[in-house]
């Protein structure tokens, strides 16, 4: 037959630049098909570590956030008031000049009063660093309102925790189980794990209030209440220890379990009995008496402790026995309030130990403990677990995700084949970890790194009357661990002038002024808020975007950032790094493709602005800068001697980890498609915490300058001693409006309580949780201005379960208003039944204010769409004591997002538009294109 | 040539597996990349930053929900595309010839310039897997990537549709599902593969794989089976001493 | 499916310039010199503006040309075969007509018989769709001949003959109402078949895979709804056909031809946009439209 033949064999593109992807936090390796030099074309990178070739559908998408019509062009300077959106375009002289004329007075007089506050960026070591040069104590990236729950509790209980910390054993793991997960963290990497464990029909198990995603595709399905996961975990703890499934040798060797807990009433009740060294002491079950942990052939005992003078101290597995083996956890005293049934959270207990026990894995591969006992090989439970935002952002958080961590380690699933394995540079315990500092003075640097984890409250934030020295009170007693600040924070305490008043705020690709804060409304009348003089509350603004976002509006001056294809970035191990469990890796940006807009990389413009500022480390002795550019600091700057931002081919090209600086070393990143990667050593790929080849290893490749093998914290000393510090013990003591808190919150051992703001909320008036999910093919604000990825989430319709559309006599087309205490909105309703009965949710951030984003005012991002920004207030409700009190984990300053309650009616008839509408703000960059039908021609 | 071919020599298709696509849209946007860089006219995205944007894609992603009797409802990600049916109504009722299927591989293709944008292949496509581009005026369909799966210029293990490269999941295969041997076949025989709307009569090649059975995890209170639940925490006191002698 | 007015004009007008130029060509009526010039200039016209309106549907109507080579598979091509064909092979016996008063029958006869064939293939293009259940059955090419011979022959002036057809195409519109109410549901397509996960229980879309609009949903959903389609069917059937059968029975006259030929028009749009947009095609299914 006669058919038309096509080109098989097209050219493909003149040239594959290698590059990383920065559509999400994932950071994938991509492959940019230039035609005629332009981008034409993005995949995967089938080398990369982290996505091996795929590519999800933000990512694919790159090429048009690349061209999208909302990117800046040109430095602004604000000429109408703000929130308008009425710019100026400048030049970069001016644009420097005035940022340099705002903060070097500043730096002189104090430093204190510039918060520099940065999103989704990637280079908060980098960014990090500059504040501290500059001095000022108020620097943090978006972790407080992201998941430091998560990170903290893991960093205080093992060493590390979820995404970049480690990963499930894809390759081995049989039983897998996935908590309230945000899809675009580490997005690719689980997606593919899945498909791994598809391929081997190991089973899936979603506990997540919402079916769809990740949930839809669990073999089976927990749809959770909201708030309750702790509970859930514990039940879960429960019955484990009643069938005495749990790995009593590994609770033994790698973990605190046998420490002797001190009983003495006093300020050392419940720390560990220690030695004249300081060495916690377990009792040896041979001799019955209390001896260093770490005493040779010793069999450490779990259920008997040591009588001191008349008093017994019992070992920390035994009060973890006792409290987790209490009927208040038992399936059917939680199942109403978890929303589950009881049996089956007891079928899910009972999976867990079949497979963590009954199918066993075994490696044939010899290692050697750092007690330097040999094993022949390497056991595994196959039960591994993942969570993120959905348990994460609870003002109970911090404790479930301990609970979480508490429940692998019990199985002793951790650091084991088919568990959870860390990734280089974890495991690193909070002792590994600096301390906060915030030590300012004028003119001078900050006496050392902003965040870290406090190990007791001699480490807080707080001057000698007891008040935050920072503005967003991270590492006060407010928030004591609050190991990535609190970013949610900052414009509402600023405003309020609490703690202090500052004079500028620096924010950098964080759209606080829309979707990135609570109680978004109010946080826009915050920062249009004048004194009485008439001069604005917060008095100045500096923004650094690459796109027309909401917080734009705001600014007073507006410095352009690159898209993610037009600039240099490193992927660092010194912040957060691309690792594998059996690999160290890291990975660059380099620009693909120069701008074609007046536009430069927001990394270079602080290192300019450095150096015009002399800050330390920016200038040479001359004065003159220190550095020309981000890829110079990159190539140059040495964190201590040998390490520097990139670990791979450093010294004469060879060096792994260590090394002096390369000048060729991002040419050589380049050459071998953008990052670089060394692999574990077979015999230090499991157990690494305990694992002496991995220490040493380690060693070698200067994540750790000695060997640090550490067990693991079931119990938590620090977080007993905030405890004995509420208690009245030590010198530093909280003010007494958060004793009771602190006792109840920060125990030793797991725990659960209700949420603050299901605790204060009449379940009569507010019977519903309501919670967003970001779709997976966007990103936070982003995707909307992407021709492509608009058009598959273009509106947040809300979601609800056949219960609550028969109750409101629902029907297709109707619109629902949602109320919490603090506002309202209304939004178009879809009918759910894939979901937890009293839970209602929507799609994060699709919803656009008019103007911003080079949309259509008429845009479905603004007509069809809402935040539930609105309802959540950064703030509980008053309790009539005139204080402040946070919407956040009381121990991490975690903005407790999920806990939001409310009610919801029907909307009157007629209504199209979504409620609240605020008024357009002036786009600073030209109005988008009709259509769109791109192909490059060459 | 608009009649349908008596036999192809291959039927090259796609697997897809409902039990694992999570839904994330990758393959979608992946094909609109690649489909706009190549094969024909670019896919056009009309009113792109407008208040009703509509554009054309080859493949989209439904999700359906599916009510169980005394089961929790389930939630399947649903991804479609040209099925390159064996009896493809789009391509007799095409007056021009513009499509066809090929004899080589049974890929169903439009031959962009004999297109006069009639519409009617859509009309008889039941899975709406046509397309007419809004701006070109032509019709569009999956191509199964036919530029890339026998294309020289790309390495050896590239040469796979654009949608099945990306898919982190792993949810999407492609092969000759005329081999009883191949891959895809075998993993229909294994998956029990299904067609969609077989009383359409259109003998799809591509097949989806159905999603196994869900929450169907059924086992007794394990604990009661377990030696510490004899007498609460005093049993548990005396199997922890028990057991730690042992080890 | 979507009621396109190209369409719609299209069938309606093409369909009574054929009709017209069935009974022209089978000498019915054989009008000669300036009679003639204006019948066949109204069939040729009539045929003329639906082949045109049609091509208003294309999108690439510059290469319409190419849609006579497909003859042998598709009713579309088919269609623009016969027409044209029908347009040459009437042409002699046309042009004789008006210019030389001398009809040539063989000519008629034959154009004729290929006008009535075009209308059957303007009728199949539709019935011959097993994705859309209502337009995939029998009665459908009876609605599309009875509308066309009815209007050809009304606007031929043959009363009587008109009546009946008018009468004919009142029952074949009642039928095709009739069996395409439940086509849909002997199809046999429903979501469960659309997904294959009707196994698993009751299968409902939850999201559709773009919140934005798409070529699909604007082409083939449209929902109308109940009251909607029946107002129109009343009016279809008797604008369409009642009421020009009831004029025809008025003495003939071409005031009385001429308002049931409007009526029947005017029906004759109601009629062909209800034919589309009641029409479900079963890629609803996907979109939860059905």
């Amino acid at each position: 037959m006669n058919q038309p033949a096509p080109d098989l064999s097209p050219k493909v593109s003149d040239e594959i630049r290698k590059t990383t992807c920065y559509m999400c936090a994932c950071r994938c390796g991509i492959n940019v098909h230039m035609k005629g030099g332009k981008v034409a074309y993005i995949e995967g990178n089938r080398d990369h570590p982290v996505n091996k070739g795929v590519l999800c559908a933000k990512g694919s998408a790159g090429i048009m956030q690349h061209l999208s019509p909302a990117r800046l062009r040109a430095p602004l300077k604000r000429v109408g008031p703000r929130g308008s959106g009425e710019f100026e375009e400048i030049s970069w002289d001016e644009a420097l000049r005035i940022a340099t004329d705002w903060l070097g007075p500043l730096r002189e007089k104090a430093p204190e009063k510039l918060a520099f506050f940065t999103g989704r960026d990637q280079s908060q070591s980098f960014t990090g660093w500059w504040a501290q040069a500059f001095g000022t104590p108020n620097w943090a990236a978006h972790g407080g309102f992201c998941s430091v729950n998560m990170a903290a509790a893991g960093i205080y209980t093992m060493g590390g925790a979820f995404w970049e910390f480690g990963q499930p054993d894809w390759e081995r793991t049989k039983l897998f189980l996935i908590f309230g997960v945000a899809e675009d963290h580490d997005s690719n990497p689980i997606k593919m794990g899945l498909g791994r464990l598809k391929e081997r029909g190991a089973r899936v198990i979603g506990i997540n209030p919402i079916r769809s995603g990740y949930n839809a595709v669990a073999d089976d399905w927990v749809g959770i209440t909201p708030g309750t996961d702790g509970l859930f975990i514990l039940s879960l703890a429960h019955e484990l220890l009643r069938a005495g499934k749990i790995d009593l040798g590994y609770l033994i060797r790698y973990t605190n379990a046998p420490y002797l807990v001190c009983a003495h009433e006093g300020p050392e009740k419940g720390l560990f009995l220690r030695d004249a060294d300081g060495k916690p002491l377990v009792r040896d079950r041979r001799s019955g008496q209390a001896v260093a942990w770490d005493t040779p052939d010793i069999a450490p005992d779990l259920a008997n402790g040591v009588e001191i003078g008349g008093v017994t101290h019992l070992p920390v597995f035994r009060h973890l026995a006792d409290r987790y083996l209490s009927e208040d956890y038992a399936p059917d005293n939680v199942a109403d309030r978890c929303g589950v049934p009881a049996a089956r959270i007891r079928a899910i207990a009972a999976e867990i130990a079949r497979v963590a026990f009954e199918e066993e894995i075994t490696l044939d591969q010899p290692w050697t403990d750092f007690r330097g006992v040999k094993h022949d090989k390497m056991v595994g439970r196959p039960v591994a677990m993942h969570a993120m935002r959905g348990v994460s952002a609870h003002s109970n958080g911090f404790q479930t995700c301990r609970a979480l961590h508490m429940l692998q380690i019990l199985i002793g699933s951790i650091e084991t084949p088919g568990g959870f394995r860390f990734k280089p540079p974890y495991p690193k315990p909070p002792e590994a970890h600096p301390r906060p500092h915030a030590g300012y003075a004028p003119g001078q640097p900050l006496d050392g790194p902003h965040l870290g984890y406090p190990l007791g409250p001699e480490h807080l934030l707080i001057d000698d009357a007891g008040q935050p020295k920072r503005i967003d009170k991270a590492f006060s007693w407010e928030a004591p661990l609050s190991a990535h600040g609190m970013m949610h924070m900052v414009i509402s305490n600023a405003h309020a002038g609490d703690p202090y008043e500052i004079d500028t705020l620096f924010l950098y690709m964080a759209n606080m002024a829309w979707n990135s804060s609570m109680n978004t409304s109010k946080v826009m009348e915050m920062l249009t808020d004048t004194t009485e003089d008439g001069s604005y509350r917060i008095p100045r603004i500096i923004y650094s975007d690459a796109y027309s976002s909401e917080m734009v509006a705001f600014a007073d001056l507006v410095l352009p950032d690159t898209t993610y294809l037009e600039r240099h970035d490193c992927i660092s191990l010194l912040d957060r790094p691309i690792c594998e469990a059996e690999a160290l890796a890291d990975s660059i940006r380099w620009p693909v493709v120069a701008p074609d807009r007046d536009v430069r990389p927001f990394q270079s413009v602080l290192l300019d602005l450095g150096a015009r500022l002399k800050l330390p480390g920016m200038v040479k002795d001359d004065g003159t800068p220190k550095f020309s550019d981000y890829a110079d600091y990159i190539t140059h700057h040495e964190r201590r001697p040998g390490v520097g931002p990139l670990a791979g081919f450093r010294g004469n090209g060879d060096g792994k980890g260590r090394g002096a600086p390369n000048p060729d070393q991002i040419a050589r990143y380049i050459e071998n498609g953008g990052f670089w990667i060394d692999h574990i050593p077979e015999e230090a790929q499991f157990y690494k915490p305990w694992n002496a080849c991995y220490q040493d290893w380690a060693v070698a490749r200067g994540l750790y300058d000695g060997p640090q093998p550490y067990l693991f914290n079931l119990w938590s000393e620090t977080l007993r001693k905030f405890q004995l510090a509420a208690e009245g013990h030590g010198h530093r003591q909280p003010p007494d409006h958060l004793r009771a808190r602190l006792i109840e919150t920060m125990d030793p051992l797991p725990i659960w309580y209700p949420t603050f703001t299901d605790a204060a909320t009449d379940p009569a008036e507010y019977p519903l949780h309501a919670l967003t999910q970001r779709p997976m093919a966007h990103y936070h604000s982003w995707g909307s201005q992407n021709a492509w990825l608009r058009q598959i989430h273009g509106h947040t319709p809300l979601y609800v379960s056949g219960d609550i559309w028969a109750e409101q006599g629902f029907t297709e087309g109707d619109w629902a208003t949602l109320t919490s205490p603090n506002g309202r909105i209304t939004l178009p309703v879809v009918r759910m039944d894939a979901i937890n009965a009293r839970t209602v949710w929507t799609w994060n951030a699709i919803a656009k204010r008019r103007g911003a984003w080079a949309l259509d005012s008429r845009a479905p991002e603004a007509e069809k769409s809402s935040l539930l920004n609105h309802l959540i207030h950064e703030l509980l409700p008053t309790k009539g004591d005139g204080l402040r009190w946070a919407n956040s984990d009381p121990v991490t300053g975690q903005a407790a997002w999920y806990d939001l309650r409310v009610k919801i009616e029907k909307a009157p008839e007629g209504q199209n538009v979504s409620y609240p509408a605020h008024p357009s703000q002036a786009s600073p960059v030209p109005k988008a294109p009709q259509d769109m039908a791109l192909k490059v021609k060459v | 040539m608009t009649s349908l071919p008596e036999k192809t020599d291959k039927k090259l298709g796609l697997v897809i597996d409902l039990d694992t696509c999570v839904g994330c849209h990758a393959c979608v946007i992946s094909c609109k990349g690649w489909n706009t860089e190549n094969y024909g006219a670019p896919l056009a995205d009309l009113d792109a930053y407008g208040a009703s944007p509509e554009g054309t894609f080859l493949n989209r992603v439904h999700s359906f929900e599916v009510a169980r009797e005394d089961a929790t409802p389930m939630v399947v990600h649903f991804p479609k595309s040209c099925l390159h049916c064996d009896d493809a109504p789009c391509v007799t009722v095409c007056p021009t010839g513009a499509s066809y299927k090929r004899v080589e591989d049974g890929i169903v293709l439009v031959n962009e310039s004999d297109c006069i944008g009639c519409g009617l292949c859509a009309w008889a496509c039941p899975y709406g897997a046509r397309e007419m581009d809004g701006a070109e005026k032509v019709m569009k369909k999956c191509t199964l990537c036919v530029d890339r799966i026998y294309n020289e210029n790309l390495p050896e293990e590239d040469r796979e549709p654009a949608c099945v490269r990306t898919c982190p999941a792993g949810a999407r295969h492609f092969g000759d599902l005329s081999d009883p041997e191949s891959d895809v076949s075998q993993l229909v025989a294994a998956r029990g593969g299904i067609d969609l709307m077989p009383e359409q009569g259109t003998k799809p090649v591509n097949k989806y794989l159905p999603p196994r059975a869900r929450d169907a995890l059924d086992i007794p209170d394990l604990a009661s089976m377990c030696e510490p639940q004899t007498d609460k925490a005093k049993g548990f006191l005396g199997w922890l001493d028990r057991t730690l002698e042992k080890l | 499916m979507h009621p396109a007015p190209s369409l719609i004009l299209f069938t309606v007008l093409s369909g009574a310039g054929f009709g017209l130029l069935v009974w022209l060509g089978l000498g019915l009526r054989a009008p000669t010199g300036f009679a003639a010039f204006i019948l066949f200039g109204l069939g040729y016209g009539l045929a003329g503006a639906g082949l045109i309106a049609a091509a208003f549907h294309l999108g690439h109507p510059e290469r319409a040309l190419k849609a006579f080579t497909q003859w042998r598979s598709s009713w579309l091509s088919r269609e623009a075969v016969l027409a044209a064909a029908t347009l040459a092979v009437m042409a002699p016996h046309a042009a004789s007509s008006v210019f030389a008063a001398t009809p040539l029958p063989v000519f008629g006869w034959l154009g004729a018989v290929l006008a009535l064939v075009t209308i059957f293939a303007t009728a199949m293009i539709y019935a011959q769709i097993k994705a859309v259940p209502r337009w995939h059955h029998w009665s459908t090419p009876p609605v599309f001949l009875f509308a066309a011979l009815a209007g050809g022959a009304a606007l031929a002036g043959q009363a009587m003959l008109a009546l009946w057809l008018m009468l004919g195409l009142a029952v074949a519109m009642i039928v095709h109402w009739m069996a395409g109410d439940a086509q849909f549901a002997s199809a046999g397509s429903t979501t469960g078949t659309a997904t294959g996960l009707g196994k698993l229980g009751s299968v409902r879309l939850l999201e559709p895979p773009h919140s934005g609009q798409n070529y699909l949903l604007r082409e083939m959903v449209h929902v109308v709804g109940r009251k909607h389609a029946t107002k129109l069917r009343l009016i279809a059937l008797g604008a369409g056909a009642v009421l020009p059968a009831l004029l025809l029975l008025f003495p003939a006259g071409y005031m009385v031809i001429a308002l049931a030929l409007i009526a029947h028009i005017f029906g004759m749009l109601a009629q062909r946009w209800l034919f589309f947009a009641e029409a479900e095609h079963v890629v609803g299914l996907y979109y939860g439209k059905r």
